[in-house]
């Protein structure tokens, strides 16, 4: 993982959202935001059988997931045949790297980009910058994010934690339009902005959605068109994908995509789904002369390792699982640093990052569950947040840790504070004098209790503890 | 994968309860009232004493050596087939849903799964199995049920407690602004995050104030420690209690015992 | 053969080794069975179309140009691209009148043009292979005679649909076409609207990078 860049200051995540949640701007534009994406989403499932549509969706995820590598075959023997020439990437910089080489192969300068949380991931607009190469986003959200030289704050809608006059100001700063609230406006002038810079790109890039192993298809979901003009204008379009975006039959498609686009935004389907399957044929008069796809490890393999954790690569990067998270709506994105925030966040970037580098994230939840409620393809999120915590403090010798940075968030003193927990709950007798001494101490009990006491009251012991009093109970004969 | 409890067995002549850490060191009067509402039901009920917690506060902290110790020395306490009942949403999710896997592979397996699979919150086991009839007695009020995140999403019942407060006359259940969205409590997420929760208990008092309520019941004594002491400190005029101590005290008939 | 392949493929099934996957069944029917009628799809397809702005004709197949000839007038559109040798635009050019848009062919590479099709034309024509009704989408296949370019960089797209080729999901047009057994071809593209965002501040504008107004002459 490249140095610097959004993804090193994760540790940040205490001071981030205290500031957030002092921001009343940030506060407002996310909860009338979150609000207004899970009651669409609620909207766009009604009259479906939705639990049969998740578990539709989980068993194609787990289908593709149970045969992983022969997919990823068949997807490159299918690509390869039809034109599209397959390249894999160990890591996001070895990827970096591919593309910028197809980029010199081809004397590009100038690079326009359609929406990709891996390319994000691989930091690959800096690797390119820093290579002399210009890359511009061309998604709107993505592209207004660029020009304030901010990272994206949710994985969908990019932007959603700046309003109109945010963006007014923004984009008549740095392309000298008109300040104004009008939307319309505002959207026509990237309009115009990006159309000239689709033509002068040597190449495009874009994400990938669903790779379809039994055609050897690219599946690209998109409303704004900037998808399809970068995957068409320029003569080589790049495509990259993590590597458990594969799905084995065309077939599968179907029903992800109606569970994708109606969970991230509540659409029944976005404007336009793009297949690709090949470049420019000979008697075309346009589309690519070359198309790449570029294949990301990126950590995704090391995941694969644990058939628990494995359950991270179900991930369709829908988004509901922030836009229903309360933790998510009140710090917003910027606060978890690091690509992908909320709960997807929360339980896939400490494998790619690891624990010592994302030591806050896993207990930044009250596991509430209703990002497992929501998920699509029913990925058992709040357990998978549990597994990590445990491998956070390494604290099962019959289950040893696996991930990356295990054990960092073991201290001395909280290891202690659960085996004196232990050492009252575990025995009964011990227990019931440690009940009985809070009872009748209960007047000594501390007021003050730091953190919890900031906000409330300190719980008080009750005066006889119901052990004691189904004692005296059956003592009395139950009179 | 679905997973909805459609089962529920006879009603039996007698349960084991578990009373948990919470509710017995903290809300003991609620552990009685829902002794009593059972024993009311002809319910014999057996209390065993060597009963302690239930591991939750470890396991949710990743200590799960802890957690299973803790659990293992009370796995014995309930050798008969009889029902568990629990007083909780997240100790009886605790039990129903964590303890089969926490005693995957071990010697423990097949008895953490006997017993998960006989342990039922409270209020469901007294509607769904009991089919309780409750006669209110007191006067009238504005409730807020305050579903927990556990009871809701782990135990699945929901609709439980506002049935239960449905047939008592005198009650008016009101409904509070986004009643699913957690209350912040979160066991020690309340305290190594102390500013989110405080934001989420800030913004479900206003909920439950906002709806009219002049008092919220819940299965949970954490939530009910969460936002009746974030009430009480910031002197907000909103009161609460586990409903299990709500339904006796409203169902109390002359001559009963107190709760 | 990259390292980096082979690297990856052994450590994925090092990662399954000694394990016994199988996946759930995938049961489709909840995404396939639909018994809507004839009427009931064209219903459903004309309301998701129109919710999202599209505008949506249903016109007897005799009177699509005279239909469509009022459309561009009504818009004040000045041009028309449209594959002249196919069925449709022979149609379109047998009725063409001196006054009426001009027609502009789409007949060569589009590099050899970029600044026409890009900065004046205006609108295009192109049929579809069929819909689907329970999205409210257009299923283009683009060809040699009606490219890529054609559906996306005029601020307005006609396109017409023969009722009959109306399907009630996607499961099905891919069951029926036989998309897997016969292959995709170079690029496919559903369009389900005009071209939109909600970037800013969540309100919905129209024509961001592809059409600003998409029109849909479903001929019965």
């Amino acid at each position: 993982m490249t140095v610097g860049g959004h993804q090193s200051d994760v540790r940040q995540f205490h001071p981030r959202a205290r500031a957030a949640l002092d921001n009343p701007q940030i506060r407002a534009n996310f909860r009338s935001a979150m609000d207004g994406l899970m009651g669409k989403r609620q909207a766009a499932f009604e009259g479906w059988d939705l639990e049969t549509l998740r578990d539709l969706g989980a068993s194609i995820r787990l289908r593709a997931l149970a045969k992983l590598p022969e997919l990823l075959e068949t997807l490159e023997a299918n690509c390869t045949r039809q034109g599209i020439q397959v390249h894999w990437a160990e890591t996001g910089d070895e990827a970096c790297g591919i593309i910028r080489d197809l980029c010199r192969a081809r004397g590009a300068r100038r690079v326009i980009k359609g929406k990709s949380m891996v390319s994000e991931e691989m930091e690959l607009n800096q690797f390119l910058e820093a290579e002399g190469i210009e890359a511009l986003e061309s998604d709107l959200g993505e592209y207004l994010v660029q020009l304030a030289q901010e990272t994206p704050s949710h994985i969908i809608m990019p932007a959603i934690h700046k309003n109109t006059d945010e963006i007014s100001e923004l984009m008549h700063e740095k392309t000298g339009t008109d300040r104004s609230g009008d939307v319309a406006y505002l959207t026509a002038s990237a309009r115009r902005q990006l159309r000239e810079k689709f033509q002068q790109a040597e190449v495009g890039i874009s994400g990938v959605n669903f790779a379809v192993a039994e055609t050897g298809t690219l599946c690209l979901v998109e409303n704004e068109g900037n998808g399809r003009m970068t995957t068409t204008v320029p003569p080589c379009h790049i495509a990259v994908t993590g590597i458990e975006k594969v799905v084995e039959h065309l077939e599968d498609v179907a029903p992800l995509l109606s569970l994708l686009t109606r969970s991230a935004t509540g659409q029944h389907i976005t404007t336009y789904v793009n297949l690709i399957s090949g470049p420019r044929q000979a008697d075309e008069l346009d589309g690519p002369e070359e198309v790449h796809l570029v294949l990301v490890d990126g950590g995704r393999s090391a995941i694969y390792q644990d058939p628990e954790l494995l359950d991270t690569l179900r991930c369709i990067r829908c988004g509901a699982c922030m836009n229903h998270c309360p933790v998510y709506t009140r710090v917003g994105g910027h606060s978890y640093g690091t690509t992908y925030p909320g709960p997807i966040g929360k339980i896939l970037m400490p494998h790619l990052l690891g624990l010592e580098a994302t030591r806050d994230l896993p207990s930044a939840s009250s596991l509430c569950g209703a990002c497992g409620e929501v998920c699509p393809v029913r990925i058992p999120i709040p357990t998978l947040l549990q597994r990590l915590r445990k491998e956070s403090v390494d604290g099962d010798r019959l289950r040893p840790s696996v991930v990356k940075g295990r054990g960092v968030k073991r201290t001395w003193s909280e290891a202690l504070a659960w085996h004196g927990f232990r050492w009252f709950a575990a025995h009964p007798g011990r227990y019931r004098l440690l009940g009985w001494m809070m009872s009748r101490f209960r007047g000594l009990a501390p007021r003050r209790l730091g953190a919890w006491t900031r906000y409330r009251s300190a719980p008080k012991p009750a005066p006889q503890t119901l052990h004691e009093l189904m004692r005296q109970r059956s003592r009395e004969g139950r009179s | 994968m679905s997973d909805v409890v459609k089962l529920y067995p006879a009603k039996p002549s007698k349960v084991y309860f578990y009373a948990t850490c919470l509710v017995d060191l903290f809300y003991p009067e609620a552990g009685m009232a829902g002794i009593q509402l059972l024993e009311r039901e002809g319910i014999e009920v057996l209390f065993p004493d060597d009963q302690t917690c239930c591991g939750q506060p470890a396991f949710s902290n990743g200590f799960n050596d802890q957690a299973r110790d803790v659990i293992v020395s009370q796995l014995d306490l309930f050798p008969e087939d009889y029902p568990i009942v629990v007083p909780a949403g997240s100790c009886g999710g605790m039990i129903r849903k964590h303890y089969p896997e926490l005693f995957a592979g071990t010697a423990w397996e097949a008895q953490a799964r006997a017993l998960a699979s006989r342990t039922w919150e409270l209020t469901d086991f007294l509607l769904n199995v009991c089919h309780i009839r409750l006669q209110d007695t007191g006067e009238p009020v504005r409730v807020a049920m305050h579903t927990s995140c556990s009871a809701r999403r782990e135990m699945g019942v929901a609709e439980v407690g506002p049935k239960l407060l449905g047939q008592l006359q005198q009650v008016e259940l009101v409904a509070q602004a986004r009643p699913a969205e957690c209350c912040g409590f979160g066991g020690t997420f309340a305290v190594k995050h102390p500013e989110v929760s405080a934001a989420m208990v800030a913004d479900k008092t206003d909920a439950l104030e906002a709806a009219g309520a002049d008092t919220f019941v819940t299965t949970d004594c954490g939530c009910l420690m969460n936002i009746a002491g974030y009430a009480e400190k910031q002197q907000r005029p909103i009161r609460g209690q586990h409903i299990l101590s709500f339904l006796w005290q409203r169902s109390q008939q002359a001559g009963e015992g107190e709760a | 053969m990259s390292s980096a392949r082979s690297t990856i493929l052994a450590r994925l099934r090092q990662g399954r080794a000694g394990q016994d996957w199988s996946a759930p069944d995938s049961d489709f029917s909840v995404v396939a069975e639909r018994r809507w009628t004839a009427a009931e799809k064209l219903d459903r397809f004309e309301a998701r179309m129109t919710s999202v702005n599209t505008e949506v004709v249903r016109v007897p197949e005799s009177d699509w140009v005279e239909c469509l000839k009022g459309r561009l007038q009504e818009k004040s559109l000045a041009n028309l691209l449209v594959a002249s040798e196919l069925a449709h635009g022979r149609a379109l050019a047998r009725s063409w009148e001196g006054g009426d848009p001009q027609l502009v062919a789409y007949n060569r590479p589009f590099e050899q043009w970029p600044a026409g099709l890009f900065n004046h034309v205006e609108a295009s024509l192109t049929g579809c292979r069929g819909a689907i009704a329970e999205t409210g989408t257009l299923i283009l296949w683009p060809t040699p005679q009606e490219p890529r370019l054609m559906s996306l960089v005029p601020p307005v797209h006609f396109v017409l649909l023969h009722a009959s080729e109306l399907y009630a999901t996607l499961s099905e047009a891919m069951a029926d076409q036989d998309w897997a057994g016969r292959g995709m071809p170079s690029n496919a593209v559903l369009v389900s609207g005009p071209s939109k965002t909600a970037d800013i501040e969540q309100t919905l504008a129209y024509g961001v990078h592809g059409p600003r107004e998409l029109v849909v002459l479903v001929l019965q």
